[in-house]
């Protein structure tokens, strides 16, 4: 199932000119400052705007295509839209804003995944509730179960935990994360928050002025150098997808493709897969292998690329195998190792910088 | 246009509604043959009236109920399967209804003190085309009718109170529903 986006879109002081490909299952980040023409895209995949050239497909299904004239309403393009501001029904109670899609669809989805859906999103005690006597949290719960059970090819997330504080925002990504997970919904997901994205995308397609400026996987693409360029501030450092390998004392191995990075001891159990975030200011660099330190853990690593940002950082793009890390480091000390790329060295990490992304325990209830 | 009743005198609208539905006017005459349907001297001209004094005051509330919802709702409502139809019945009607309400009571309120084009198309005729202003009026025409005149124009400014508090009300429930 994938979603292919190509279209054009010319407002009075901007153009919106836009290609990617949203892979089959799992997420897509579109990632940018606001202003960057993401909700547009989504109005644009969803049939809210029509734009003045281009070509939208989800699953192999044209919906729009300027060219032959082809436009479906967004009724019949079977997708699931969670609004920014949830937009859920006022004058109608929980269970019947999540039954409105669900009524609606062509294929609608059977009455056990009804069940466990509500379930999954715990919103069996609110069923009775209007809109208006929800916390924000759970607004945002229903919204995105309303939007599950219309039975979309698609699923569309405007940004549906900005308006949340971090508490509400730790009590809905969980969800989003079995979504990704459990169900082979594709979904586009707009955010301005890397914090997000690292933990919920596999591909992210960044935006810039009304075009794409990066896209491609999670993890190469957070440690772009030229990220900054797009996102504003320093790198924002490695994305990792580990694996809990084993427990030492006091500590625990993850297993990421091409290593081992040692951390302070976790609560979960052996085979646990989670993403772990290094960042670009925690890692030191070494042309030799340091004796006698405290760090545990010393990567061999190559350098694939240098870039100088400012005159008195640079940004070191840096290889394990497969996985790529980024350091920040001075300029003075990467003159004074003479680091250049295509250089082996080592990467030092200290086991309490690194951040393993763990759902708050209260998630599994 | 749709305004034009707030601004027309009424005695003109009422001279306008004989000239249309009197027993020899075309529209008159046609409805009596037809259907038997007299609007002049009878309480339906009367009711015709107020209703068309008091159009403008409806038209403005029930717009302003559908202005007043969030346009969102109808986007989300259409990603999910429903069309204009639809979204009519089960989203847009339903928000505005208190809206719509207390448009309808602010206009009946005001048509009870509907005197000019009543008088002019029904005349004022005891038990049947004599509404409030036309009774205060006529009391006060008689001799030692001013007690009768006081009791009510007592009863008009307190149908008038009721009928806008009520409106208030069910206009601040709407908002409180439908609002953005």
């Amino acid at each position: 199932m994938n979603v292919e986006v190509a279209f054009r879109h010319d407002y009075a002081k901007f153009r919106l000119d836009i290609a990617f490909c949203a892979q089959g299952h799992g997420v897509t980040a579109l990632f940018g400052p606001s202003g960057a023409g993401k909700t547009t895209i989504l109005n644009a995949v969803a049939g809210l705007l029509r734009p003045d050239e281009g070509r939208i497909s989800i699953d192999g299904r044209v919906v729009f295509d300027r060219a032959a004239g082809i436009w479906l309403p967004p009724g019949q393009r079977r997708i699931g839209y969670v609004f920014q501001d949830g937009r859920l029904f006022p004058h109608m109670s929980v269970v019947a804003n999540l039954r409105f899609g669900w009524r609606r669809a062509p294929k609608r989805v059977p009455e056990s995944e009804v069940a466990r859906v509500i379930e999954m999103l715990r919103l069996t005690a609110l069923l009775d509730r209007k809109p208006a006597n929800l916390s924000g949290g759970e607004k945002g719960r229903v919204a995105l179960g309303r939007a599950l059970l219309a039975n979309p090819d698609v699923l569309l997330l405007d940004e549906p935990l900005a308006a949340l504080d971090a508490e509400r925002r730790n009590e809905i990504i969980p969800y989003l994360e079995r979504l990704r997970d459990e169900r082979r919904v594709p979904m586009i997901y707009v955010s301005h928050s890397l914090d997000e994205i690292s933990r919920l995308a596999n591909d992210i397609v960044v935006l810039k002025d009304g075009k794409v400026a990066a896209a491609g996987s999670v993890f190469d693409v957070l440690t772009d150098l030229r990220l900054p360029d797009f996102a504003g501030g320093s790198p924002y450092g490695a994305v990792l997808e580990t694996r809990i390998a084993r427990h030492a004392e006091g500590l625990t191995v993850l297993a990421f493709p091409g290593g081992e990075l040692i951390v302070p001891r976790l609560a979960q159990a052996v085979g646990t897969r989670l993403r772990t975030h290094v960042r670009a200011e925690d890692i030191m660099l070494a042309r030799e292998a340091p004796r006698l330190i405290s760090a545990n853990n010393v990567l061999p690593v190559t350098i694939s690329a240098i870039r100088m940002t400012s005159s008195s950082h640079v940004d070191v793009r840096l290889l394990c195998g497969p996985s790529a890390f980024v350091a920040r480091i001075t300029r003075s000390s990467c003159d004074r190792l003479s680091l250049t790329e295509g250089m082996d060295v080592f990467a030092i990490v200290k086991s309490v910088t690194v951040v393993p992304q763990i759902d708050p325990p209260a998630a599994e209830a | 246009m749709l305004h034009l009743p707030l601004v027309l005198p009424p005695v003109a609208l009422g001279y306008l509604l004989l000239v249309i539905f009197g027993t020899r006017a075309p529209v008159g005459a046609w409805l009596l043959d037809h259907f038997g349907i007299r609007f002049v001297f009878s309480w339906t001209g009367a009711a015709l009236a107020s209703g068309l004094i008091t159009f403008p005051f409806q038209v403005r509330a029930i717009r302003s109920a559908v202005e007043s919802i969030d346009p969102g709702l109808r986007a989300a409502a259409e990603t999910l399967g429903a069309g204009w139809m639809d979204r009519l019945v089960n989203l847009t009607l339903p928000l505005a209804l208190p809206g719509i309400v207390a448009g309808a009571i602010t206009a009946f309120a005001a048509s009870l003190g509907e005197f000019g084009a009543i008088i002019t198309f029904v005349s004022n005729i005891p038990g049947e085309t004599r509404t409030l202003p036309l009774a205060i009026y006529a009391a006060l025409q008689a001799p030692g009718g001013e007690i009768e005149a006081a009791r009510l124009s007592a009863l008009s400014i307190i149908l008038a109170l009721v009928g806008l508090t009520l409106a208030e009300f069910v206009g601040r429930r709407s908002r409180l529903i439908g609002g953005r």
